[in-house]
């Protein structure tokens, strides 16, 4: 019954107002395997808040309904259920290692469309762009080959087509 | 004129805000961050500011004021400690959605995270306490602040909002502007008008219904007076039976024929059964609480749910309901009556006659009896004879928590909504007595009497002194039983009678302590005597405190034990343990 649900939240760009998202969450218990925020209006003072979720059903229904009873909060929208949506996530990947392994990372990145950002002569910083699934996979591949370092900004997500949130 | 020529200070400004918001009273307790604010008080009259002995009691006094009247309360607190004792009075309004507005001082705003004197992170710690909070950072923002805060309070589903305000902030100086009403928020504004396609189909299913029940509560009280006289009229059209919530008591007359009591953990036989056998279940403005559903499987199983309620997030949250109506109880029981009497719809007689019946059996049970003997008050028989006493009066009654909020519940009758204020959600001891205070400064010629019990009197009870300042005439009727009374009926039921720290040791002389604090004390353990000591209390225009020695081991029934269906009740003392408690019923509270 427990699925994955992407939400998207237009908030004030205002101190606490993650707090208060997040509080709400742990609060009430319920579960956070993604979130990212930054302003995206700088003129009407507007943060997004993508936030992967789990729950069921009518969990998921409580989580959208508490978020959007929280003063500063504009919209909620959940993306998963409100037809199709694209979902990205970037990572910076730190390989370390020298030889064949060296070289068999750097075609791997060159398969995933990772780009080389920082390189020393026994050292690559990839940046990968793509699904969660995509990055996990690629992350997956470099752990053989001399993976020292991760960051991930976690899922930001939109609906396709010309409508806006 | 410059804003540095200004006059204004930021807590002028304050003052004059609050003004501007219609606001009468302010419950307050001074310290050194709010030192201006109590300043500039000093230089009107307009604003009069009721001084308490606590923090706490400030706000169940702020709570009482705002439920008695419909009125935002208002709160005007210290920082630190002044902060976060108020914390426990906040949470209590947020549960039971009373419409506060607290000022808290703060350090100045070039001291805050310094760990300064008395600094606490207010907006930190009332954030999951409050319906909103405030941190002005700058005096050209306080004003709008003010009003935002009022509008927040008081709309939707009402609720505490906090305004922390550094000392500095009310010290600069800056000019005041009036706002612009009616204050429009960029982000918050919650669905008050039901969507009339949802209304008509609730009055297709509410008439079709063959066993209805409406059920009320406290969402009727916040819609205000007009909602329940709109009930009252919409359950006659019907001739439905109907129940109450405890904070719903009032909302319909509990003299009324079709009125069932209240339901719940203690509420009545027939209430909840007529809950559990219902085929349409009207509820308007409850929660689906758990002490009102007990085991949720077995909550109500064959019945069609129509939820009415101004938050969203109430709607499926326990319990998943057929038809959710979003919006506020007095307009949408507004709708529903025009849409009644525009399709004249046909009730079945003949099944509702039926149901009346089955709903007369259960009544003919007569599950609120008890057996009064000439030795020992019971607190049932109390609260009856405070009644009659009362009835004709002009009376509010507010209650601490426990058996006795239980008692007061069952046995006082609510004509009227806004009569009756006690902790719900959060079961605060010690709310009643400070509750009682602010109903009585807002209706000073009413009768207005905290049903109290000797354990929760004792945690607010430096409030007698607030009461001997103003010369407020509260009476606290207290049913002594020695006891923590309701740790002691669970003890009893459910811990094999093991008395573990439930007996209240070493209490006071009531009557030599109100007399301490220039109240009168009464005491009362004479049954044939009991007439008197009311009367007496009711004639005495001072602060009262009444001892009434009761049954010490008297419990209240009916009883729903915790994780039992609502065919579960336990009636009475002879009924007990006829199935004993399921592990997982111990398990809650």
């Amino acid at each position: 019954m427990t699925s994955s649900h992407t939400i998207s939240v237009l908030v004030d760009n205002e101190p606490g107002i993650l707090a208060r998202v997040v509080g709400l969450f742990s609060g009430r218990g319920y579960n956070i395997e993604s979130l990212t925020v930054a302003e995206t209006d700088a003129k009407e003072n507007l943060s997004r808040i993508t936030i992967v979720t789990a729950g069921t059903p009518m969990v998921i229904e409580q989580i959208k309904a508490q978020l959007d009873r929280l003063v500063p909060v504009h919209k909620v929208r959940d993306l998963t259920v409100e037809g199709p949506h694209i979902e990205r996530e970037l990572a910076l990947v730190k390989v370390k290692g020298t030889g064949d392994k060296r070289v068999e990372a750097l075609r791997l990145a060159d398969v995933f469309r990772a780009k080389v950002i920082d390189a020393k002569t026994d050292s690559f910083v990839f940046e990968v762009t793509g699904t969660s699934d995509k990055v996990r996979t690629f992350v997956g591949l470099m752990e053989s080959l001399g993976l020292v370092e991760l960051g991930r900004t976690g899922i930001v997500a939109m609906s396709r087509g010309g409508e806006a949130l | 004129m410059k804003p540095e020529e200004s006059a204004t200070t930021g807590a002028d400004l304050l003052v004059k805000a609050l003004i501007d918001e219609e606001v009468e009273v302010v419950f307050g307790y001074p310290g050194g961050a709010v030192l201006p604010i109590y300043d500039s008080l000093f230089k009107q009259n307009r604003l009069r500011h009721i001084l308490v002995r606590h923090e706490q009691a400030a706000v169940h006094a702020a709570e009482g004021y705002a439920r008695s009247t419909g009125r935002v309360g208002v709160v005007l607190v210290t920082s630190g400690p002044g902060a976060t004792n108020a914390v426990t009075g906040l949470t209590d309004a947020l549960m039971d959605s009373v419409p506060i507005v607290c000022l808290t001082g703060q350090v100045p705003t070039h001291l805050i995270g310094n760990d300064a004197f008395q600094e606490a992170d207010t907006t930190g710690i009332t954030r999951p306490c409050t319906k909103h909070n405030y941190l002005v950072k700058a005096v050209d923002d306080l004003a709008r602040t003010v009003h935002e805060a009022f509008y927040v309070a008081r709309s939707g589903r009402p609720g505490p909002v906090v305004i922390d305000l550094p000392k500095d902030v009310l010290m600069n100086k800056h000019d005041y502007v009036a706002p612009k009403k009616p204050v429009q928020h960029k982000s918050y504004r919650p669905q008050v008008k039901p969507e009339l396609k949802k209304v008509e189909e609730a009055i297709e299913l509410i008439a079709g219904a063959k066993r209805p029940i409406f059920y009320a509560g406290g969402g009727i009280v916040n819609a205000g007076p007009k909602a329940s006289k709109l009930l009252t009229q919409f359950v006659h059209t019907t001739g439905y039976p109907i129940t109450n919530t405890l904070m719903g008591l009032g909302t319909f007359p509990a003299s009324d024929k079709q009125f069932l009591g209240m339901l719940g953990m203690h509420g009545t036989y027939e209430a909840n059964l007529a809950m559990y056998h219902c085929d349409v279940m009207i509820n308007i403005g409850a929660r689906f609480d758990d002490r009102i559903t007990g085991k949720l499987a077995e909550f109500s199983p064959k019945s069609k749910k129509i939820h009415v309620d101004i938050d969203p997030s109430s709607i499926n949250k326990n319990v998943r309901v057929d038809l959710p109506i979003v919006g506020d109880a007095g307009h949408v029981l507004e709708d529903m009556i025009r849409v009644w009497k525009a399709k004249q719809p046909k009730v079945d007689h003949k099944a509702l006659k039926a149901w009346w019946a089955e709903i007369d059996k259960w009544r003919a049970r007569n599950c609120l009896a008890y057996k009064q003997d000439k030795e020992t008050i019971k607190p049932q028989y109390a609260l009856e004879r405070l009644y009659h006493h009362i009835k004709d009066k002009d009376h509010y009654i507010t209650t601490e928590v426990g058996q006795h909020q239980m008692w007061a519940a069952q046995f006082l009758k609510f004509e009227q909504p806004n009569r009756w204020m006690t902790s719900g959600g959060l079961g605060t001891m010690g709310y009643g007595f400070p509750s009682a205070m602010g109903v009585q400064i807002a209706h000073p010629d009413a009768l207005v009497i905290d049903v109290a019990g000797e354990a929760s009197i004792m945690m607010n009870i430096q409030e007698l002194s607030t009461v001997a300042q103003y010369r407020l005439p509260v009476k606290i009727f207290i049913l002594n039983n020695q006891y923590m009374g309701m740790v002691r009926q669970w003890q009893e039921l459910l811990h094999g009678g093991r008395y573990s720290e439930s007996y209240m040791e070493s209490l006071p002389d009531f009557v030599k302590l109100a007399e301490a604090f220039g109240a009168v004390g009464l005491r009362c353990h004479d049954p044939a005597k009991l007439d008197d000591t009311i009367k007496q209390m009711i004639d005495i225009k001072k602060p009262v405190v009444v001892d009434v020695l009761v049954d010490k081991t008297e419990n209240c029934f009916p009883m729903i034990p915790s994780g039992a269906a609502h065919y579960d009740m336990l009636l009475g003392p002879d009924d007990r343990a006829a199935k004993p408690v399921s592990e997982e019923g111990m398990v809650l509270v």
